[in-house]
């Protein structure tokens, strides 16, 4: 294992030193009092895990294509920004605009996440991206969603009294699949949306992605799947198809 | 059901005498204009866009295609299509779409300046005989050159230069994604970028498996709906252009409609097939300049700052501001997009009533740029309605580094503008892809043609360098003293930094 001591490091510097462990081989890497550094694993691939300590900056994991990334704490903005492939575990809350145009992957976050998550995902072949969050979503979760998995868990809600998901969830969604645990009112999502019951194979697909969710944060899968699901689909794979005079 | 009321804009004529029946037009027209009747070609005058396809590939001159004589009572206020609009969207309720450059006639500057000539008290220079430079480099230049001595005790460059893209000519070809153009054209773009040294841009449709051997001459894009962006595409090309905005459509979004997403367009973009592909209105990742900057270095960690990094821009009101903004957020390379720009489909409301022109808004940043002490930290594309290498000069004495071409070298490939790229029925074979259609598009064939286009404007442009009694085009770069205006008020004249012809 490498280590790396991240304290008054510029950005650029900590992620060369990044680029040189990983481009060594070196499969795992801890990056030490990490303090708001932008694009920690931006573009980088292969199999290493880069364990963080400490809370990174924005764009962390953008563009990033087979690692795995650890956060102990909290994480901000722009997380898996069109990544491709590997793996995001974030331990505490995480900001807004996740996994924009995220093609492949997986984004688990233990608490809550903000605004815009999991925008203008896209599945591609056996490609699908998979973002968790434990807690909460703020306003537009899955807006303009064109493939993929988006689940939703609020476990803590008693905690906390505001809706599991925020206003406009599902806006233009055109593919993919949102699943929100508890119950989802139908004023709060786009026009475009569908709400069901997952039927047995959505859960037997729940379960596979949630118990490896559990692993990560060790959380016990049986309590969650206790919950009842609700399942968003986009009502139709062309929500602007008459929009135009031709 | 009635037949629509919105008059068709042109007839379609065969000549019986000279008709041969040898069903060409049938088999030519994209837009289904004719069909076999038994005994004689029948023609649905409707659909006919006046692309002329048939005409070119009639054997016996038999086609004539007419305006409409009785279109609608002429008025100067009530155009025909202020009129025909208004009827095709009491019949669909739709936005009416368009494609190429607005029509509208607005005034044109590239036609009211004009370019200095030497006589008597400076020499001109004549290309033919004596070098004449066009080489040109795009990308951040240091503010100030260092140097050292090398080992050999001679001097060399100690300033470490930022990633330049490098061009024989400042020619360039604009971003058109396939999809929105077939494969063939951009296969015929790609040869002939390659041949002369220059560039082209994917657009935001991804990289197809047949244009990455070109990978040295192309300029990848990222936009809102980051179809087919991964860390290899990022690598691919030369620079990395992220696209902010486009002239004929500044503001809005991109939408391909699924039942025109083949396979082989899913593949490349990475989405399924048959779903729309949806580019948002805005990046949601860009709500200001700070957060463009956290795109543009996101990119250049991707890419280890090996590349330039491009902002293309719509120009627009307030666009000297926001190029200052984008050149401070780390772009290198600035591209605006005027509002006379081309587009593979744009609502109609939009293409002809949003934006400014090229030539103030490249004045306007030029200028911005300059003041700021800023001009070198990035260069500037010009480009919406580039369609002549006059114009092209002139870009480049308001301050263009370069400038880049869609339509005009869509034409070399047959194009003749009819505007209705939107379609999908290209009979040329460059907005469409029916395969029976863009089979008619020959790269090999096509790319020739562009390569002498460029050629040619290459050619002119020496000429004018060597009747300005310059040898390189880095002389004419910013040189607003060369151009003089004709017939334009004080306050444009400011604008564009330029003298009355006569001053
Ligand atoms: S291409 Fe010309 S000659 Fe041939 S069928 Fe058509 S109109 Fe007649
Ligand atoms: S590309 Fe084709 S459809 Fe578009 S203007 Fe040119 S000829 Fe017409």
């Amino acid at each position: 294992m490498q280590v790396i001591d991240a304290k008054g490091i510029y950005y650029r510097d900590l992620n060369q030193k990044v680029r040189e462990a990983v481009a060594k081989g070196e499969k795992e890497v801890l990056l030490k009092n990490v303090n708001g550094q932008y694009y920690i694993g931006d573009g980088l691939n292969g199999e290493s895990t880069i364990t963080i300590e400490g809370v990174p900056g924005n764009d962390l994991a953008a563009f990033m294509d087979g690692p795995t990334l650890i956060v102990k704490d909290n994480a901000q903005d722009n997380i898996s920004n069109t990544m491709n492939s590997g793996k995001v575990i974030i331990h505490g809350n995480a900001g807004d605009v996740l996994g924009y145009g995220m093609r492949g992957g997986k984004l688990h976050i233990r608490g809550n996440v903000g605004y815009r998550v999991g925008i203008h995902m896209k599945g591609y072949k056996k490609q699908a991206p998979v973002i968790i969050a434990g807690g909460k979503a703020g306003d537009f979760f899955g807006e303009y969603m064109a493939g993929g998995i988006l689940i939703l868990l609020n476990l803590d809600g008693e905690k906390d009294s505001r809706p599991t998901v925020g206003d406009y969830a599902g806006t233009g969604m055109h593919g993919g699949v949102i699943f929100i645990r508890g119950e989802v009112d139908k004023k709060l999502c786009g026009a475009e949306v569908g709400i069901t019951d997952p039927d047995e194979e959505d859960i037997k697909l729940l379960k596979e992605h949630l118990t490896d969710y559990c692993k990560d944060f060790n959380l016990n899968i049986d309590e969650i799947m206790k919950g009842s699901f609700k399942k968003l689909t986009p009502a139709s794979l062309r929500p602007y198809g008459n929009l135009y005079a031709y | 059901m009635f037949k629509s009321l919105a008059v068709p804009e042109f007839l379609a004529k065969i000549d019986q005498i000279k008709c041969i029946k040898c069903k060409r037009c049938i088999q030519n027209c994209g837009w289904s204009v004719y069909a076999w009747g038994g005994d004689k070609v029948l023609i649905d005058t409707f659909k006919c866009v006046k692309c002329l396809r048939c005409y070119h590939y009639c054997p016996e001159e038999a086609i004539t295609i007419e305006d409409n004589p009785v279109k609608y009572r002429s008025n100067a206020n009530w155009g025909f299509y202020n009129i025909r609009n208004i009827k095709r969207q009491a019949e669909t309720g739709g936005i009416p779409l368009t494609g190429m450059g607005s029509d509208m006639p607005y005034p044109v500057l590239f036609d009211s300046l004009l370019i200095d000539a030497c006589q008597v008290t400076n020499p001109s220079i004549d290309p033919l005989r004596e070098p004449m430079e066009l080489r040109t480099y795009l990308g951040k230049k240091p503010a100030k050159l260092e140097f050292e001595n090398g080992p050999d005790g001679k001097p060399k460059l100690k300033t470490k230069m930022p990633p330049q893209i490098k061009l024989e000519a400042p020619f360039i070809f604009a971003p058109m994604s396939y999809g929105s153009i077939s494969l063939n054209a951009q296969k015929t773009i790609a040869i002939a970028a390659k041949e002369l040294g220059i560039v082209m841009n994917t657009g935001e449709g991804g990289l197809h498996e047949d244009i990455y051997p070109y990978r040295s001459n192309i300029i990848v894009q990222v936009a809102s709906g980051r179809f087919g962006v991964n860390p290899d595409y990022l690598n691919a090309g030369v620079a990395v252009e992220i696209k902010i905005g486009q002239g004929a459509k500044p503001g809005i979004g991109g939408h391909l409609p699924g039942e025109k997403i083949p396979l082989d367009i899913a593949k490349t973009r990475m989405i399924p097939v048959g779903t729309d592909a949806i580019s948002p209105a805005p990046q949601h990742d860009i709500y200001s300049i700070e957060d463009l900057r956290q795109l543009i270095f996101a990119i250049k960690e991707a890419t280890n700052y090996t590349k330039p990094v491009s902002v293309k821009i719509a120009a627009v009101h307030n666009v000297a501001a926001i190029a200052s903004g984008i050149v401070r957020a780390g772009a290198d390379i600035v591209y605006i997009d005027g509002f006379r720009g081309g587009t593979g489909a744009a609502p109609s409301i939009i293409r002809d009533h949003l934006g400014i022109p090229i030539e103030h808004a490249l004045a306007a940043v030029d200028e911005r740029l300059r003041q700021e002490g800023i001009r070198n930290e990035a260069s500037i594309i010009a480009a919406g309605g580039i369609r002549s290498c006059a114009d092209a000069a002139k870009a480049i004495a308001l301050g263009a580094d370069a400038v880049a071409l869609a339509t005009s070298a869509l034409i070399t490939m047959g194009c003749t503008v009819c505007g209705k790229c939107y379609t999908g029925n290209c009979s040329w074979g460059i907005t469409t892809q029916r395969p029976e259609l863009t089979v008619r598009l020959d790269p090999e064939v096509y790319a020739e043609r562009l390569i002498n286009l460029i050629h040619a404007w290459s050619h002119e442009l020496k000429e004018i360098l060597g009747a300005l009694g310059v040898n390189a085009i880095e002389s004419l770069r910013g040189s607003r003293e060369r151009l003089r205006g004709i017939g334009l008020d004080s306050q444009t004249l400011d604008i564009l930094g330029v003298k009355p012809v006569g001053r």
